[in-house]
Parts: C-alpha cells; structure tokens; sequence
C-alpha cells in the first residue's frame, strides 16, 4: 500500500498534464505523452533486467517488434484461405475470429485484438524463454551480442516476411477495444482517453514492479547483481531468476508493442531495429541503471523530446552521445550526480537512505 | 552418524592433484578445522562440498545424502550455507537487506505474488525481517543495519556475511578463512562469535591460515598438505604431531 | 549445382570469409590487450572505405587509400585517447555500453558527411566486368585482391607480433598486464597501438572490398556481428582461428544462398553465432580445458 502512495503525485502530474494542455489548447502534446508512455513501459521493464538483475539486453525492440507485429498481422491479415485449419478452427470455435470487410469491400475473417494481443504476449515469453534460458548462460560481451543478434534476427524476419509486410510494415490496425467504450486507437476523438490508458498501463506497470523490487524477489536480483557467487551460495536460483526477470521485461516489452500499435494504427520495421534497442538500453542507463523511479523519469523525457523531433536529424547522434557521456562521466545515471551531492550539500548527512531516490 | 562425510575426494586441475584421496567426517554440533599451508587444496576442498565445482572422484554426503551434481543453491537448500575468504557482500545493499537475502531458502513469495503484494506475502516479508534483525543483533552489529554493508569496516562486513549465513538456518556452516584480513583483536572477536553459533547448535567446518584462532576454537583439525590429508586429531595432539610441526608450524 | 556454380560461390565465400577474418583480428588485438570487445570494430572498416572514397576525388587510388588508413589509425588513436585511457577499471558493462555509443556517433558523423547513398570505390584493376577464368569460373581480380591483402595483413601481423620489440611487449601485454606493467612496459600506450592497428587494418579491409561490396554508412552494425561470429568461432583472442572460421562462415553463408533466400542471410550468421555461442564459447578450435578459466 506504500506503493500506491508514492504513485500518487505521480497520478496527479498526470492529470495535471492533462488540464494543462486543455487549458493551454496544447492538447497534441498528449499523442507524444500516449507514445512515450508506451515505450517507458518497456524501458522500466528493461530497467528491472538490466539494473536489478545485471542482465544487458540488446535485443529488446525484438520482443516490443514480436509483440506489436503478431497484434498487427493476426488483426489484420485475413484467415480466410487457412479457413479449415485445425488452429483456425479452434480459434473460432473460441470466438476469438471476427468477420468483417476491408477498405476495398473484400470480406475478411481475422482474429479479435484481445485474442491477438493475449496470443501476441504469450508468443513474445515462449520466445523469451527458448531464447533466454542458453543466452543467460553467458555473461559480459557474449550476452551482449548474443541479444544483439536476437534482435538482428527478428529485424530481417520482419523485412524478410512477406506476411509482416517487409519495408513497409503493417497499417490499417484496427482499434483495439478494451471494453465497450474504450479502446486503443488513434482517432483524433480518442486522444484523451488514450492518454489515460496509457499513462494507466504504465503506473500499473510502476506499481507491480517497485512491488517486486521489495521483495523476496527483489532482493534476490540485487543479490545477483552484487555478486552472483554469493546469491547461489544463498539458495537463490540464479539461472531461473535471471529467467524469470528475462521473461518478465520481454512480456512489458510485447505489452507495449501491442498497445503502441493500435494507437499508432501499425508497425514497420524501424520498430524492431538495433538503434532502438540501443535507445531503450541509453535511457536505462541515463535513469541510474537500478533505479525505477529515474528510468521512468527519463524514459518520458527523452521519448518526449525525441517524438516532438528536438533533436532533428541528430536523433540517433543524441542517444549515441548520451550513452557515452552518462558511462564515462555518470555511471550511476544522470540524477545521481545533482540530487546526491545537493543533499550532502544541504543537509551535510552521509546517503543513509536508499529509498530516496528522486 | 556423521552430518558430513567426505569420502576419498579427488580434484585434479590438468596434470595438478590439488586434492588428493582426502577423507574425514563431520560430526554434529562440533567445529571442525581444516588447516594447511598456502596451496594445500583447501579452498578447492571446500568448493567441492559446497558445490561451486565437481570433485573428479570421490564423495560427499550430507546428513546421509549423496552430494554430487547438486548445484550450490541445491546444496544451500539442503542446510548448508557458507562465507568467502574474500567476503562477497551484495553491494548496493543494506545490512540488513544483504541478511534478508539469506532468508531465501526460508521463504517462498514469487514473481507473481510479489508483483501483486498478495496478502499472504506481507506476513512472510515481516517474518523475514524480524528474523533478520535478530541476527544481526546475535552478531553485535545491529546498529549497521542500515548501512550500505559494503562500506561497513572489514570485520563488521565479516559479521554481516555470518548472519547471512545463519539466516538460511543451516545444520552445517562452512567458514572460509573467517580471520582472513582481520588484525588480532578482529580475529578473537569473530573467533568468539563462532563459538556463539557452534553453541546455538550449529554445526562449523572452516578452512583457516590463523593457527591461534583454529587451536582456540576447534574441537577437531584436519591437516591437510599438497592436498593431501597428513593428520587429523585433537588441537592439543596436532600441536605435538612432528610431520604437522615439520611441514606447517616449522615453516614459521 | 555446376562445378563453374560451386567455384563462383566459393571465391564469393573467400572474398566474404577474408573480410570477417580481419574483421575478426581486429576485434582480437583490441581485446587481447584490454579485456574489451570493441563494438565500434565494423565502423572502422566503414570509415576507411569512405575516407578514401572521398580523397579519390583530389588524388591517384594508392595515395587516398594509403592516407585513408592513416586517418582511420588516427581516429582509433583518438577513440582510445578520449573515451578508454582514463578509466580505472571500468565495469565490462560499462565498457560495452561506451564502445556502441562510439560506434552509433562514428555512424552519425558519418551519415552527416557522406549522406545515406551507396559509393564505392573503382576496381583497382579493371572494371566490374573484367574477369580472369579460374577453373571455367569467372573472378573478377578485386576479388583476388582482398584474398591478397588479407593475407598480407595477416603475415605481417604475424611477423609483427613474432620478431619486433613493440609486438613482443604487446603479447605480453595481453597475457598479463600487470606482469607487463611491472617489466616497465607502457601499457597504456600498448592499448593505444592496439586500437591504432585495429583501426588500420579495418580501415585497409574497408578498401580493398569496398569495389565488391559497397560502402555505406551503416554497414559497420553487420560486419562487427560477423567479425565477432568469427572471433568467437576461431576462438576469441586466436589469430590463426579467426582466419579459419572467417573463411568457413563466409563459404557457409555464400553456399546457403542457393538454400535460403538472400533476405534470411543474415539471420543464418546470426543463428550461426548463437549456436556456438550456447554450444561451445571457446570457440571450434578452443580448449575446454583453458575455457575454464574464463567467463563467459
């Protein structure tokens, strides 16, 4: 219940946010908001992983790519050559098919999006765990290629396969309908509620994480990163923890494929490409690494700025620069530098307390 | 019957014998000490027990139970929990929270039930908590609790790093050079403080260079030399064993 | 498949496989005397080519390319110089994490100089037509060429580390720094020679394929997965490995063409990597024994 108190003043920026655009009739900076949201969902879930368990992944946009391509192609790609099927069949008899027509009037027979985003979710942990269980074997530079070459991997299947659409992805999304009344989509009506289900997802997503950091669990992670010699000796389950935590930052990563893809309204190839996954890896370690609240912070920020397109061409530069500014200079992130030595400063007290962390 | 039983126990790294056919047995509520020169096998002994690496031959049985191909976490699980000769604290953690770890084995909560807060976590993690504290006051340094325990002084990390084993409430801790880097004052404290843990009625093996604190604290000492087993006896006979005098106490 | 078919794909293996393999010895120099795998290896090979595409424009071939991988050596020197030297011993993941920044930077600078567009080099003898029949195959002569020069960098690699001074103390300062420190060499400077030379013969490998291959701006990313492939495969730190496991990835990869279409080929060297990455990371000629005593 701690929790939920200090996602509070979080909840009230986010509505304050809200009023303040509709009272400055700057409400478009609410799609930048939903978006940056969406890939915050995947980089605090990166952040558990890499900060906590002291895994690097360079593979994460595949997971967010697998995620958001499946939703998109099972959405959107028609079934109706596959009619008789036994996969087909099933899925139908579950009700998880919905009839409907295209743009050009040709009938269709696809998945519905709740079906596909469970179908999508549950797809990205299979493979986190087929993949997740030789490559956290390795350490160091071999588990960095390793889940860089993932996610090259999932890259060229995306451009390679016909069915994802190769360079030019897959449009035409349809909105996703959480339940009646509100749904994932782009139209321009539905920007506010929008923006509430994303920021919604995201402190849920807060919430269930900064739970599992306090915990048994948690404690057992930061144990593994502080030397994983001695968390064995302690009984920890190393190789399954390192699974599980793997398999949990892949499942936020889907989620946040799947939902940024309705509301984009489709997916391309750049979603799944190795930048991105460096990006998401730059802004965990600008965060402070093992720091929640930080990651989230600037998780927003830089997407924020980055979508509304600050940084112009130097984009990519401006990640790639940060990356090495903040491991040369700031090791512990960017917020460890100001806020620990301004409250040394001000209070002259030793860093007692660990909780503090904005 | 004995609570550990090492039964010709082998470790050959290439052409090296860095243990070689060593026997002895464990039995309950004692402190047995391994001792021997630099490079005498006995790190790679007790990695062996412990589980960190196999043995190429032999065997070790715990409470009756055979040993080999268990992992450490499997072997902690078990009862058997140990420290480092180079203490291995979880930097970044508290005191208290590297204690709380060692609660591990004791406790069950999930990925799932941790990220949900279930109600029946909350019992548990206070449990964990309390039993934690204890410890640390068990070993007097209760106040440091919640100081980042890698920046604790050398002997206070040494105390950490025993209440963290005695958190998984083991039947036998393993002490690897408890008094490694510690001055002779620090060495007679953490010598008191295993005696404290052999008479809550916790089995000790430890491996120690420090042959004040070994003769002080043991009940029984295994001599070991170029892996090898020369003696193993009483402190008070060890101290008259010539061959032991000839190749270690001679030395100095 | 025709013999003239399987002939053509093997010198396409060779020409590929001679390219990973220095690829690969770079990445060996560089972490047999830091520890490092340095990410930023394939922008190396990516900035040579491009250097000496654009000096062509003021200078006959032989002097843009030999000013080229003087340039590139001087941009490994001031990598090293900027972002590795003063660091007291940096976390491994620290490490990985500076040496992508430096390859996306070195990627940007140079999609802002030389733009997105494909260039290359002329051949250096002939033109793309001309052939020289091998077995009733026909190679075009750069092909002949990389085999030449990547054979050359390697041998005088060889020589170099064998029988000069400066090579000897860098052998040992790759078997043990502070050993190496304490017989009064400067290892420090070592390092800096080690990217220098990375820097060199990845910038000369970028010339000389560059007619075959092409250059681009973000062709670094896929060489330097290959290049470690290979490193890996041959075993990271062996020279003499890299070169067998170059060759065998780029026959392995030229003949899966006529199995796999061209989109996936990536993704086999990938799959490749991963394999062997789970299956033995001491790589094919490997002890298990020495492996050992290394983390992976």
């Amino acid at each position: 219940m701690k929790k939920l108190l200090s996602i509070l003043p979080l909840l009230v920026v986010v509505i304050g946010v809200h009023l303040l655009t509709s009272a400055t009739d700057t409400m478009y900076y609410l799609t930048q908001m939903t978006m940056s949201a969406y890939y915050s969902l995947l980089i605090i879930g990166l952040c558990v992983l890499m900060g906590y368990a002291g895994q690097i992944s360079l593979g994460h946009a595949g997971f967010f790519a697998i995620g958001g391509y499946l939703s998109a192609a099972l959405t959107t790609r028609s079934l109706i050559p596959y009619q008789d099927t036994l996969p087909v069949k099933l899925l139908d008899s579950a009700g998880f098919l919905l009839a409907g027509q295209d743009i050009y009037g040709d009938s269709l027979l696809v998945v519905t999006p709740w079906a596909a985003c469970i179908i999508a979710v549950v797809t990205a942990a299979l493979i986190a765990v087929a993949i997740g269980i030789p490559v956290l074997k390795l350490k160091g530079h071999y588990l960095a290629m390793a889940t860089l070459g993932f996610g090259i991997i999932v890259y060229r299947v995306a451009l390679a396969c016909e069915y994802f659409g190769e360079a030019d992805g897959i449009s035409e999304v349809p909105a996703f309908m959480l339940f009646p009344g509100l749904s994932v989509s782009g139209n321009f009506g539905d920007r506010v509620s929008n923006y509430y289900i994303a920021w919604g997802l995201l402190l849920i997503g807060m919430v269930l994480l900064l739970n599992l950091m306090d915990s048994r669990v948690g404690r057992a992670l930061r144990g593994i990163h502080g030397s994983e010699e001695a968390a064995d000796a302690m009984g920890v389950n190393t190789a399954r923890f390192k699974l599980q935590t793997f398999v949990l930052s892949a499942v936020f990563a889907a989620i946040a494929g799947v939902f940024l893809t309705h509301y984009n309204g489709g997916i391309g190839p750049s979603e799944a490409g190795v930048m991105k996954s460096v990006r998401y890896v730059a802004i965990v370690a600008v965060g402070g690494m093992a720091n929640l609240w930080g990651t989230l912070l600037m998780g927003i920020v830089l997407n924020f700025l980055s979508l509304r397109g600050v940084f112009g061409s130097y984009d990519d530069a401006v990640f790639g620069l940060i990356l090495i500014l903040i491991m040369l200079f700031a090791p512990n992130g960017i917020l460890s530098i100001n806020v620990r030595y301004c409250l040394k400063q001000l209070t002259g007290r030793n860093k007692q307390d660990r909780e503090g962390e904005v | 019957m004995a609570l550990l039983e090492v039964k010709q126990l082998h470790k050959r790294f290439g052409g090296l014998h860095a243990v070689n056919d060593v026997s002895f047995q464990v039995e309950p509520g004692q402190i047995k000490a391994v001792i021997g020169p630099n490079g005498a096998g006995k790190t790679t002994l007790f990695n062996m027990i412990s589980g960190t690496f196999p043995a190429t031959s032999g065997a070790v049985l715990f409470q009756g139970r055979e040993l080999r191909g268990k992992k450490p976490f499997q072997v902690a699980s078990l009862g058997m929990a140990r420290t480092y000769q180079n203490i291995k604290m979880f930097s970044g953690m508290t005191a208290l929270e590297n204690v709380m770890v060692g609660r591990h084995v004791q406790s069950h909560a999930g990925f799932l039930s941790s990220m949900f807060h279930m109600p029946w976590t909350w019992k548990e993690e206070l449990d964990i908590r309390e039993k934690s504290m204890e410890l640390l006051a068990l070993l007097e340094i209760e106040e440091h609790a919640h100081t980042e325990a890698a920046s604790l002084a050398f002997g206070q990390q040494r105390a950490v790093e025993l209440a963290r084993a005695l958190a998984l409430e083991p039947t036998l801790l393993l002490l690897d050079e408890p008094a490694a880097g510690l001055n002779i004052y620090e060495t007679a404290e953490v010598g008191r403080l295993i005696t404290k843990i052999r008479d809550l009625g916790i089995t000790v093996l430890l491996v120690e260079h420090d042959m004040s604190l070994v003769m002080d604290i043991s009940d029984e000492i295994v001599v070991l030399c170029f892996g090898e087993k020369i003696a193993e006896d009483l402190p008070t006979a060890i101290q008259q064993n010539p061959e032991v005098i000839k190749i270690y106490l001679g030395e100095e | 498949m025709t013999l003239e078919l399987a002939i053509q794909y093997l010198m396409a293996g060779i020409t590929y496989g001679s390219i990973y393999a220095i690829v690969a010895i770079g990445f060996n120099i560089i972490y047999n005397t830091t520890g490092i795998i340095n990410f930023a290896q394939g922008e190396f090979v990516m900035f040579g080519g491009m250097i000496a595409i654009t000096l062509l424009n003021f200078m006959p071939l032989p002097i843009a390319i030999f000013l080229a991988v003087a340039i590139t050596m001087v941009i490994g020197a001031l990598i090293e110089i900027c972002f590795i030297r003063w660091l007291k011993s940096p976390s491994v993941l620290r490490m990985i994490i500076i040496t992508i920044g430096i390859s996306i930077l070195s990627r940007e600078v140079a999609v802002h100089i030389w733009g997105e567009s494909i260039r290359s080099l002329p051949y250096f003898v002939g033109n793309e037509i001309t052939s020289i029949p091998i077995l009733g195959a026909r190679i075009s002569p750069q092909v002949l060429w990389v085999v030449l020069v990547s054979a050359l960098m390697v041998l005088c690699l060889g020589i170099f580390f064998k029988t000069t001074s400066v090579g000897r103390e860098m052998r040992a300062c790759a078997a043990n720094r502070k050993a190496a420190t304490l017989c009064g060499i400067n290892t420090q400077n070592m390092v800096t020679l080690s990217f220098i030379l990375s820097a060199g013969i990845g910038a000369l490998a970028g010339c000389v394929m560059s007619p075959i291959t092409y250059s681009q701006y973000d062709m670094g990313t896929g060489l330097a997965i290959k290049g470690f492939t290979v490193a890996i495969l041959g075993g990271l730190g062996s020279s003499g490995g890299a070169v067998a496991a170059g060759l065998l990835l780029g026959i392995i990869e030229a003949f899966s063409v006529s199995v796999v279409p061209l989109a996936f080929q990536d993704a086999i060297s990938i799959a490749i990597l991963l394999a062997i990455l789970f299956v033995r990371p001491q790589g094919l000629f490997g002890s298990k024994e020495a492996a050992g005593l290394k983390e992976y």
